[in-house]
C-alpha cells in the first residue's frame, strides 16, 4: 500500500539537506519497526519518494513523501510510532493511503504556499514601506527576471506564476482557516505570504521573487536577510482547484 | 531546544552545517544546571571522522549514565568555520548545549593518530583555553588526553593537565567522584591533580621532570611531586565480556565515515606482529560473550535504524565464536535487510561462504595485508601470512567469482633489501598469474589488483621501538625503485600501484617517539598555520620544515637513529603490560628472522599475564586454519 505522509521540518533541522533527510526517514522507519516495503534485487531499498525537495535553510510544515508499506497499524498509532523514532524538529502530521494509480507526490505538485519573513537584524524597510513597495512591485504588468540555468540565461516573466499574496495570515488563508504555524517569528514583523507555481513545469522559488523585489525597489539583495517557510504543497484537480497533497486518496 | 551557537548566516555560508548543530538521533539531553560535572569529549578531527569513533560512543554512554554528569561532544571545526570563528571571536562550543567549552569542568581529547596534534592546539585555541597547562587558571577546564597515542604522551606533555593511560572503562568514575567532592570543597587545580595522580593509570606530566644528556637523549625522568607514581600502569578492562557498551549509539544526520552499527567483538590480538602497536598494547586478548553480542547487535540495529553492521576487532578470524555469531547475524539481518561487513577476515572456506551470503559478489574486493614482499621479511615482522596461503585464498575467491584484490604493504621495514621491495611487485604479479590460469570462458573478465604501500613508522611498545626509520629521501627512492619493478611485471596492466606521502610519515615518526622537546616544533607549526595535517589538501610540509628549523629541532634525531638498548626512552615510565625485556627479545628474534608463535599456540611470556585474565589463562589450542 502506498501511503502519503505530511511532515514538518523546523529548527536546526532546516540546515539538513534533502539527501540527508531521505536517509533520516529511512533510518527512522527502521527504528519505528514499521512494515515497510523493500525493492527486489541485490540492494534492497525502501520504496520512498519525496514531493518537492526543500532547500537548505527553509523551514516547512507542508512536506510530503510517499512510502510503500506492506501493512500499517491504524493512522494515529502509525503516526505516533514514527514520530517517537524521530525528533521534535521533524514530525509527521498526517498520513493518507493513496488509491492505486494515484500520481506520485512529485508529479502531483502544482503550487505552494510560502511565508517570507525578514530576519531580525536584517531590516531594510519598515512594515509600511515594505507592503507599499511590494504591492506596487506585484501590480506590474510583467515581472521580468534573468533566469540562470546551467547552460544559459534567459529572460522570464514570473508574474503569471505568482498566484496570490497577502501581508497577514487572516487575509491569506481566510479568517476561518488560520492555524497555529511552526514558522519562526521575528520581532520586526516584516513579512509576506505568497502562493507560487511549483512542481516540475514552472517551479518558482520564493527566493527568486524576493530577489526580483529587491531589484525593483533598488535595494541590495542579501540572500541571508530572509527566512522562507513553506506552509503547504498543492495539486491541481481536473476542474482546476488547488487542493493540498494530503487530500488525495483515503485516510490511512 | 538550545539556541544554536552559530548564526543562520554563518551556517548557510559554510560547508556541511550539520557538523555543528547537534540534535542527532540518540543525543543525550540534560539540564546543564541540574548536573555537577560537565565533561566535553573531543575528537580533534572533522565531525564525520569523529562521529565514527567507537571509543567516544562508549564513553559518552558511560558518562551519561551518571545523573550528576553531562557528557557532550566537540569536533574540529573545518577550516572554513575555523576562519570565521577567529575573525568574529566566536568561542568553540559543544554540540549538545551549544555552550562554550570554556564553561566545562573537563575537556577530554582522544588522541588516535599523531597527525591530529595541531588540531588539538586548534581546539584549545578556539576554546580560549591557554595552550600550555602551566598557564591555566581555576576558570579553565581540566584538559585530559586518552587513546592510543598516550602510550607516548611526551610530545603533548606541556599541553595537557593529565593523561588517562589505557582503556576508558576502569577509573573514570573515580576521577569524576573525586572531582565532585573537590568542587564542593573548593580546592585548587593542583590539589585535584595531586588527588588523581594517586589513581592507577593517571599521568600528570607537570609532576615529573626530565633531564637530557649532551647528545639529546634522556638522562633522567624523575617525579617531583610526592603524590605522583613512579610507574603509570596501563588500564585494562578485564570484565570485557559484558561491560559498558552503548545500546543507543548516536546517529548523525550526515553520512559519517562509519555509517553503520559497530560491534566490538574482542579486544587485543593473538598474532604479535612486530610493527603493530595495537597488537602489543591491547593485550591480553579478551572476548565479549556470545549472548552479550547477540543482544547488543539486535538492540543497536533497532535503536539506530542503520542498514549495516560491522564487526570490529584487530583480527576477526581469531574470535572463537565468529561462525556462530556471523550465522546468527546473517539470519537476523536478512530479515531486516541489513548488510554485514566483516573487515579483517582471513580468506578461507567459511569466509567465502559468508561473503557469498552477505555481499554482492560483483562489488566486493578481497583484501590481503602481506605487509612485506618476501617470506624472509614477513618472518622478520612476524606476519604469519605465507605466499602459499595468499595464493590459495585468492584462487578460492577467483573460483567463486571475485576478480578484484587489494594488497597492503609497508616500505622501510627493518632489514629490508632491494629483493624485499621487488618482492612486492613479484607477489602482486603472481596473484594475477594465478587468476589467468582459470580458462578464459570460466573467468569473470580481467583481474584488478591494487597494491598500496605505506611507510613504516616505528611505534613505542613494539619490538621495533629501537629501530632506525628511513628518511623521506630514502623512502622516495624505494618507492621509485618499486614502481620500476612493477613496470617489469608480466601483468603490469592488471596492477595498480598506490603510495603514501613520505613527508607525513616522517613527521608521524617524530611525534610517535618524540620527547617533551618536540612540543616547541608542534607549537611553531601550529602558529605557522598547520592544521588538519592528515588531510592531503591541507598538509603543508614547508611550514613543518620551517617550524623544526626555527626551533632548532633535528628531525633525524627522532627518526633515522637506531636507539641503544641502554637508552632511556621517553615512554619508559609507562607499564603497558608487555615488558621491555620481551620487546627486546622480540627485536632480536626479528633480526634473526625467527618466528614467534601466536598466543593461542603458546605463551611467550610477554608480561600481559599480570592483568590476571583473558587468553593468558585459557588452555592452548591447536591452530585452526593458520
Amino acid at each position: 500500500m502506498m501511503v502519503r505522509m505530511k511532515f514538518m521540518k523546523t529548527g536546526p533541522v532546516k540546515f539538513i539537506g534533502h539527501l540527508d533527510i531521505m536517509r533520516f526517514f529511512q533510518k527512522a522507519v527502521r527504528r519505528a519497526g514499521l512494515d515497510v516495503e523493500y525493492s527486489q534485487g541485490f540492494n534492497p531499498h525502501q520504496v520512498m519518494s519525496f514531493a518537492s525537495p526543500l532547500g537548505v535553510g527553509l523551514t516547512s510544515e507542508g512536506e510530503y513523501l510517499d512510502v510503500s508499506f506492506n501493512s500499517l497499524p491504524e493512522k494515529s498509532v502509525a503516526i505516533k510510532t514514527l514520530n517517537d523514532a524521530m525528533n521534535e524538529f521533524i514530525q509527521v502530521t498526517d498520513m493518507v493511503e493513496l488509491n492505486s494509480g494515484a500520481k506520485n507526490a512529485m508529479a502531483s505538485v502544482a503550487a505552494a504556499d510560502y511565508l517570507v519573513s525578514v530576519k531580525d537584524g536584517y531590516e531594510f524597510l519598515t512594515i509600511n514601506e515594505f507592503q507599499e513597495k511590494f504591492n506596487r512591485f506585484l501590480l506590474q504588468e510583467n515581472i521580468t527576471i534573468l533566469k540562470k540555468s546551467k547552460k544559459s540565461e534567459k529572460e522570464t516573466d514570473i508574474k503569471p506564476f505568482i498566484y496570490a499574496y497577502a501581508f497577514t495570515d487572516r487575509e491569506f488563508f481566510g479568517a476561518d482557516n488560520r492555524k497555529k504555524s511552526v514558522a519562526e517569528e521575528y520581532d520586526n514583523g516584516v513579512k509576506i505570504y505568497l502562493r507560487l507555481s511549483s512542481g516540475s513545469v514552472n517551479n518558482l522559488k520564493p527566493e527568486l521573487v524576493t530577489e526580483a523585489f529587491c531589484e525593483y525597489a533598488g535595494i541590495p539583495f542579501n540572500e541571508y536577510a530572509f527566512q522562507m517557510h513553506r506552509f503547504e504543497l498543492y495539486t491541481q484537480t481536473e476542474d482546476g482547484r488547488y487542493i493540498p497533497l494530503s487530500e488525495v486518496g483515503n485516510e490511512a | 531546544m538550545n539556541k544554536l551557537a552559530l548564526s543562520d548566516e554563518i551556517l548557510m555560508t559554510i560547508d556541511k552545517p550539520a557538523r555543528y548543530i547537534g540534535n542527532e538521533t540518540n543525543m543525550v539531553v540534560k539540564d546543564t544546571k541540574a548536573v555537577d560535572i560537565r565533561f566535553c569529549m573531543c575528537f580533534p578531527d572533522v565531525y564525520e571522522i569523529g562521529m565514527s569513533h567507537l571509543g567516544i560512543q562508549i564513553l559518552y554512554d558511560m558518562f551519561n549514565r551518571r545523573e550528576d554528569t553531562y557528557c557532550e561532544r566537540v569536533y574540529s571545526p573545518w577550516p572554513d568555520l575555523d576562519k570565521i570563528m577567529r575573525e568574529k571571536h566566536i568561542p568553540l562550543f559543544a554540540l549538545e548545549s551549544q555552550e562554550p567549552i570554556k564553561n566545562f569542568d573537563f575537556l577530554g581529547i582522544t588522541l588516535q593518530y599523531e597527525m591530529c596534534y595541531t588540531n588539538v592546539l586548534q581546539i584549545l585555541d578556539l576554546s580560549g583555553i591557554p595552550l600550555l597547562a602551566k598557564d591555566r587558571t581555576e576558570d579553565d577546564p581540566f584538559v585530559l588526553g586518552g587513546g592510543p597515542c598516550v602510550y607516548n604522551p611526551e610530545p603533548l606533555a606541556d599541553f595537557f593537565d593529565f593523561f588517562y593511560i589505557g582503556e576508558g572503562e576502569t577509573v573514570y568514575n573515580q576521577l569524576l567522584d573525586i572531582y565532585k567532592e573537590h568542587k564542593a570543597k573548593g580546592g585548587s587545580r593542583k590539589e585535584y591533580l595531586e588527588k588523581i595522580a594517586e589513581i592507577e593509570g593517571i599521568y600528570v606530566p607537570s609532576f615529573y621532570d626530565v633531564h637530557y644528556k649532551e647528545d639529546g637523549t634522556i638522562e633522567s625522568f624523575t617525579k617531583i611531586n610526592s603524590h605522583a607514581k613512579e610507574k603509570i600502569k596501563k588500564q585494562v578492562e578485564m570484565k570485557l565480556e559484558n561491560t559498558y557498551y552503548p545500546k543507543k549509539p548516536l546517529v548523525p544526520y550526515i553520512r559519517a565515515t562509519q555509517d553503520r552499527v559497530v560491534l566490538e567483538i574482542q579486544r587485543g590480538c593473538i598474532r604479535g606482529c612486530r610493527f603493530c602497536q595495537a597488537g602489543m598494547v591491547y593485550r591480553p586478548v579478551r572476548e565479549r560473550s556470545m549472548d552479550f553480542l547477540k543482544e547488543y547487535a539486535t538492540e543497536m540495529l533497532k535503536a539506530t535504524g542503520h542498514e549495516e553492521i560491522s564487526l570490529s576487532s584487530l583480527s576477526s578470524s581469531d574470535f572463537s565464536g565468529l561462525q556462530e555469531l556471523v550465522y546468527f547475524l546473517i539470519e537476523e539481518c536478512n530479515k531486516q535487510k541489513v548488510n554485514i561487513s566483516l573487515p579483517s577476515l582471513r580468506i578461507d572456506a567459511f569466509a567465502l561462504d559468508v561473503m557469498n551470503k552477505v555481499q554482492d559478489v560483483r562489488k566486493s574486493s578481497l583484501t590481503f595485508a602481506p605487509e612485506a614482499g618476501t617470506q624472509r621479511l614477513r618472518d622478520v615482522i612476524n606476519k604469519g601470512l605465507t605466499e602459499e596461503s595468499i595464493l590459495n585464498g585468492a584462487m578460492q575467491a577467483f573460483n567463486g567469482g571475485w576478480n578484484r584484490v587489494k594488497l597492503y604493504f609497508m616500505l622501510g621495514l627493518p632489514t629490508e633489501t632491494e629483493d624485499d621491495i621487488e618482492g612486492i611487485a613479484v607477489l602482486s604479479d603472481r596473484i594475477a598469474r594465478e587468476y589467468y590460469t582459470i580458462p578464459k570462458d570460466q573467468r569473470n573478465g580481467k583481474v584488478g589488483i591494487t597494491a598500496s604501500t605505506s611507510f613504516f613508522v616505528p611505534k613505542p611498545f613494539t619490538p621495533f621501538q629501537w629501530s632506525r626509520m628511513d628518511t623521506a629521501e630514502e623512502y622516495l627512492n624505494k618507492q621509485h625503485f618499486l614502481r620500476s619493478k612493477f613496470n617489469e611485471q608480466l601483468n603490469k596492466k592488471s596492477i595498480k600501484y598506490n603510495w603514501h606521502e613520505a613527508e607525513l610519515s616522517v613527521l608521524e615518526g617524530v611525534f610517535a617517539r618524540g620527547d617533551r622537546k618536540v612540543a616547541a616544533a608542534l607549537m611553531a607549526a601550529y602558529k605557522e598555520g598547520c592544521l588538519f595535517d592528515s588531510w592531503t589538501e591541507f598538509f603543508d610540509n614547508k611550514k613543518w620544515v620551517k617550524a623544526f628549523a626555527d626551533t632548532n629541532i633535528d628531525i633525524n634525531f627522532y627518526t633515522s637513529r637506531e636507539r641503544d638498548e641502554e637508552e632511556v626512552l621517553p615512554w619508559d615510565f609507562i607499564d603497558a603490560g608487555v615488558t621491555k625485556k620481551f620487546l627486546l627479545r622480540e627485536y632480536k628474534n626479528a633480526k634473526e628472522e625467527k618466528i614467534t608463535p601466536n598466543c593461542k599456540l603458546s605463551c611467550t611470556n610477554c608480561g600481559a599475564m599480570e592483568f590476571g585474565g583473558g587468553i593468558c589463562f585459557l588452555p592452548r589450542t591447536e591452530e585452526v586454519n593458520a
